[in-house]
């Protein structure tokens, strides 16, 4: 009884702004790790140019959703997958999609800041170069427009050539972002973009991604459920590689139509 | 009620404070005895060989009359060996490396040739001469000539090659390489443009050291029929030649006390050279560390 009424949850949620044009459409998606099976029929569609928010306890699955959406996953030795993700009408899992080209239109943003061991001029001129920009005047625009676009342009712009190691976590994230940037992807995928940073510097990223948004799709997860209710417009609630619910951010924190969602949101477990 | 005796814990508390003394006195007593021995060895050579030490020394010919001889020949053909081997132990041990560490599948085949890399830089060096005699003397025909020796000289020290820059390979984040993906570079522009600036310091590093154990090897030479008098430079790559170890081996080899010295003020120069290697080797590392 009580599982009809869930799937019929999950079926009245499938996507939570119609109106909205899907970037990613996922379609009965299934990820396993060898035996374990870590996605499980996932099926919804994630909109264009809001800031789509997953949560959900350790180990539901939600890193390795996100990392489905740029096939980064499939670095990972011993993984199937089944079913289909359509970006922008197309199946990513195509034998004939080059995973490079997913790649340049559907940035990401790491759990940890990853700058390369370079200077911050070369950190972000990297995805340009690696595609073929080489006009140093070009490359010089889309150092400052992306620095720029990551809020970091002020507190580096006297230092571009010193390495990107010798600043802070948070300045470091950002540069991440702007990183991402260079490379003009139309989706930002974060995976737990603020875990290793301080409030002050969170606080900072959030306040970009709420600029960000207003040019890219942004597909985030977080462990943090205020986080996610500050910042995104729909949130999915995912538990053991499954979606329980998929709304508006809002209903989802005020009327969650799912006991394990309420339970999840109000702290009594994960 | 205690479960621990206080009084059984304070005897034994003076017979820790002992053994702990006594176990500092024991590293100490073993690395002066090491240093003891460095010690003697450098002053005995400085005594023998500052005599016979001069500008003269370097640029002469070996000769039967002790004060004219020089280590010419042999350095100019340290140096040729090393122009040889220098390269093509680079290019073939880090090719290898990267194609291990990033290519290759993971499983029992590049296991087994694993373990074998690993085994073969600890096999004797005059078992690498007798491959090198039957390769590249005889068989590709270049005779007892710098490349050969060069050649040879370049397997003996592939392994240790290989299994260093495999380790500074291993060492380079996976985090940046998925960076480096996430933006839609290939394979190939990642490991260029990030994993093999990451992983170069080490990779010279272990490099460079291979090479100071190579400048100071005479056994697989020998077989490979180096010359041990030699009075010419060598003009090509397939001049005869002879190199330091050779030259000091031969001179030892003699009754005349003189060589003996003439010994001496080789090995300086084999150890300033060797000294300069290992120097750059660690100037290398410290500079790129402190940038990362």
């Amino acid at each position: 009884m009580e599982l009809t009424i869930n799937r019929q949850v999950v079926e009245k949620y499938q996507t939570p702004s119609e109106q909205l044009k899907p970037v990613f459409t996922v379609n009965h998606l299934n990820l396993w790790y060898g035996q374990d099976h870590a996605l499980k029929d996932l099926k919804f569609d994630i909109p264009e140019k809001q800031v789509t928010a997953i949560i959900g306890p350790s180990g539901c699955g939600k890193s390795t959703f996100i990392k489905t959406l740029n096939r980064m996953v499939e670095m990972v030795q011993g993984v199937r997958i089944s079913g289909e993700i359509k970006y922008r009408e197309k199946n990513i899992f195509d034998p004939k999609y080059r995973v490079e080209e997913l790649r340049t239109l559907v940035g990401m943003v790491f759990q940890k800041p990853n700058p390369f061991p370079k200077s911050i001029y070369e950190n972000i001129a990297y995805g340009p170069r690696i595609h073929g920009i080489k006009n140093k005047k070009v490359l010089d625009q889309v150092v400052e427009k992306s620095l720029r676009g990551a809020a970091i342009w002020d507190e580096v712009k006297d230092r571009l050539n010193e390495n990107a190691y010798g600043l802070s976590g948070g300045q470091q994230q950002r540069l991440c972002i702007a990183r991402c940037l260079a490379i003009e992807p139309d989706v930002i995928l974060m995976d737990e973009p603020t875990s290793a940073l301080d409030p002050v510097s969170t606080l900072k990223v959030e306040e970009l991604i709420q600029e960000l948004k207003k040019e890219y799709s942004i597909v985030i997860v977080t462990h943090n459920m205020q986080q996610a209710a500050r910042i995104s417009d729909c949130t999915a609630f995912f538990l053991n590689g499954e979606v329980i619910e998929y709304t508006n951010t809002s209903k989802l924190f005020s009327h969650p139509s799912d006991k394990r969602t309420e339970d999840y949101i109000t702290g009594r477990f994960g | 009620m205690s479960l621990i005796n206080k009084e059984i814990v304070h005897k034994r508390l003076i017979k820790r404070m002992t053994a702990n003394r006594f176990a500092k006195f024991g590293f100490i007593l073993a690395t002066s005895f090491s240093l003891m021995v460095l010690g003697v060895l450098i002053y005995r050579i400085l005594v023998e060989g500052l005599h016979y030490l001069s500008f003269e020394f370097i640029t002469n010919f070996a000769s039967r009359i002790p004060e004219r001889a020089g280590i010419w020949a042999a350095l100019l053909g340290t140096l040729w060996i090393m122009a040889v081997t220098a390269p093509v132990s680079f290019i073939l041990g880090v090719g290898t490396a990267i194609y291990l560490e990033e290519y290759a599948k993971k499983n029992a085949f590049t296991k087994f040739i694993q373990i074998n890399i690993a085994n073969l830089a600890g096999v004797p060096s005059i078992v690498f001469g007798l491959l090198g005699l039957t390769i590249f003397v005889r068989l590709a025909g270049l005779g007892s000539s710098v490349l050969a020796g060069g050649l040879t000289m370049s397997l003996l020290i592939l392994p240790v090659i290989v299994v260093a820059s495999q380790e500074a390979i291993r060492t380079v984040p996976r985090e940046i390489r998925e960076a480096s993906f996430g933006m839609g570079a290939t394979k190939w522009q990642t490991i260029r443009r990030i994993v093999f600036p990451a992983a170069l310091p080490g990779i010279l590093t272990g490099t460079i050291l291979a090479l100071s154990r190579a400048v100071g090897e005479t056994a697989p030479l020998l077989v490979l029929g180096a010359l041990a008098y030699v009075a010419f430079v060598p003009e090509n790559l397939f001049s005869q030649f002879t190199v330091l170890p050779i030259q000091l081996y031969n001179w030892t080899s003699r009754p005349q006390e003189e060589f003996h010295m003439l010994a001496a003020s080789g090995i300086i120069i084999l150890m300033v050279i060797l000294l300069i290697m290992n120097s750059i080797a660690v100037f290398i590392r410290n500079k790129f560390h402190k940038r990362s």
